[in-house]
């Protein structure tokens, strides 16, 4: 059974059980792939991190040496627009965190819209997705309606909410909202359909309520299926994000920021909003990232 | 007590129980024995209120079944599956405390001497999978006594564990029953199980349309222990006896 973690010290520690030392010649034969894989992941991990890292800047050097021998104004080499970002947003006083007028009046509001339209997605996928994947009935009349409903472009969304709602805040949240709730909902109702019949079963002898029912077994079943959904509902979010600022009428954010500077042919602050939703963007999923692994790295197998 | 009465079950047309009537006596450990695929489990399941009965009646203390009944607790042979992994080991034995109305502080105390008494004081706040499969029946069982059930199902609990586990566990399962009296229906595959387990053994015939073969109460003296038991004279001719039932009803088969 792989799922027993073998006891250190007992009769079948092999080479597995010493973290430092290598195994020694003649290679004796792993005993258990579990302590293996264990002591010694962590040396490829730090070294496959620093890799990425080294990869990263490489790709940055090389950005800035083509930039800069070129010296063209459509590319900024990229320490002109970190120097740019951080002027125009990062050398506020201390007491608003450093930040500046402009990324209190931009970025602040774009990530308040942001924040709202996918906690409203994230909140409604994952209350509709138990609501259609607990009978396989629902299930199966509602599907052809998700996977339509997910197959429209969100973008092409939009216009419809700016008729509806008219420009401004409310529109801007209903268009992420309503573009990134599908992804959570498909994958949450996939995973509450894939219940473990065994553990209905013993959630009915064990006589649980319906709210227990849904607390203790239906949402931690599903929960590793409800955060591959999240992970797409956020870069979806972000998209919008910055879509819905693109068109004509709005007044701030960052998508307003990049096209009233590229209307002013200000190059070198498109640029910077570009790094900056790039950031943004792997800011947030790393942050995701980390609440999926500490709400459901407290188990290995399902 | 609990009284089966020409219970019948089928899926489809396919027939899977037939006929099938038994009493058994509060305190009883019977043993139910047949080959895989003749319906064991769901006899079980039919008991336990999971499956409705097509045909006949299931009565426990004079009610019939319709739903689980009250005071009833279930082993599965999976404990990888019945067992919550995400919860930890004594949240998982809790789990049935809740219906009875105890605060959280006397849901973990119950939990935790439950836990001690099946042989697993340090684990509490570990998580099922960190354990072996013969700990984690062990918390199975716990959950299953935390409630204190009047009749205890277990189905094929120790056919996936290794020999020695399977020892301890039988000797776990005999003591809990000498002391808690719970009456258990406890369905095996295995024939010196069921001999040195039960009071009572019931062979159930190859499906489809599973019907009682022998039922055959177990008369071995005193507390039962491992090497002693099965070297009996006794122990040998009811196996041999238990045997010989599920082999003719190979037999039967067209």
């Amino acid at each position: 059974m792989n799922r027993r973690v073998p006891t250190p010290g007992g009769a079948g520690s092999g080479p597995g059980a010493d973290p430092v030392t290598p195994a020694p010649t003649p290679t004796p034969i792993p005993t258990t792939s579990r302590t293996e894989s264990r002591t010694t992941r962590v040396g490829p991990l730090a070294r496959g991190a620093l890799l990425r890292w080294l990869v990263l800047a490489l790709a940055v050097g090389v950005w800035q040496l083509v930039a800069r021998a070129h010296g063209s104004v459509y590319f900024p080499p990229p320490a002109r627009i970190a120097r740019h970002a951080y002027d125009l947003w990062f050398s506020g006083p201390a007491r608003h965190l450093l930040l500046t007028d402009a990324a209190v009046d931009n970025i602040l509001p774009s990530l308040g819209r942001m924040a709202a339209g996918f906690a409203l997605a994230a909140v409604a996928g994952v209350a509709l997705g138990i609501a259609v994947g607990r009978s396989r009935r629902t299930y199966a009349l509602c599907n052809p309606v998700l996977q339509f409903a997910r197959a429209v472009p969100p973008p092409a969304l939009v216009p419809v909410f700016v008729v509806v709602l008219d420009f401004g805040t409310q529109m801007q949240v209903a268009s992420i909202a309503f573009s990134a709730v599908w992804p959570v909902l498909i994958n949450t109702a996939e995973g509450a359909r894939n219940l473990d019949p065994l553990r209905v079963e013993v959630a009915t002898v064990l006589r649980l309520t319906a709210f227990e029912r849904l607390w203790l077994l239906l949402l931690p079943s599903a929960l590793p299926r409800i955060f591959a959904g999240l992970r797409l509902s956020l870069s979806l979010s972000l998209i919008l994000m910055v879509f819905s600022e693109l068109l004509p009428g709005t007044a701030d954010g960052i998508g307003f920021t990049l096209t009233d500077a590229q209307s002013r042919s200000d190059l070198l602050t498109v640029w910077a909003a570009l790094v900056l939703l790039g950031a943004l963007g792997f800011l947030l999923n790393t942050g995701l990232l980390a609440v999926e692994k500490r709400l459901v790295g407290s188990r290995r197998p399902t | 007590m609990l009284t089966l009465d020409s219970l019948g079950r089928h899926y489809g047309d396919h027939l899977v129980l037939r006929d099938i009537s038994l009493t058994v006596p509060d305190g009883q450990l019977l043993c139910v024995v047949g080959p895989s695929g003749c319906g064991k489990s769901t006899l079980l399941r039919t008991i336990a209120g999971l499956l409705p009965a097509h045909e006949g009646t299931v009565t426990v203390d004079d009610t019939p079944v319709s739903g689980v009944p009250d005071r009833l607790a279930v082993v599965f042979q999976d404990y990888g599956r019945s067992l919550f992994p995400w919860l930890t080991v004594r949240e998982n034995v809790a789990l049935p405390l809740r219906r009875r109305g105890l605060g959280r502080a006397e849901r973990r105390a119950e939990a935790e001497r439950i836990l001690e008494r099946v042989g697993l004081g340090g684990v509490a706040r570990r998580h099922p999978w960190q354990l072996s499969g013969g700990m984690q029946q062990r918390v199975a069982i716990a959950r299953a006594l935390v409630c204190r059930p009047a009749l205890l199902l277990m189905d094929e609990p120790f056919g996936s564990l290794d020999a020695q586990t399977r020892e301890d566990l039988e000797d776990l399962l005999l003591e809990v029953h000498r002391t808690d009296g719970a009456t258990i229906v406890f369905v095996t595959h295995d024939i010196d199980e069921s001999v040195y387990v039960g009071d009572r053994v019931v062979v159930l015939s190859p499906g489809p349309g599973s019907r009682v073969l022998l039922d055959l109460p177990v008369e071995l003296p005193g507390p039962r222990d491992q090497i002693g038991t099965r070297g009996l004279p006794g122990f040998v001719a009811l196996r041999a006896q238990v045997g010989r039932a599920v082999r003719s009803g190979k037999k039967e088969l067209p």
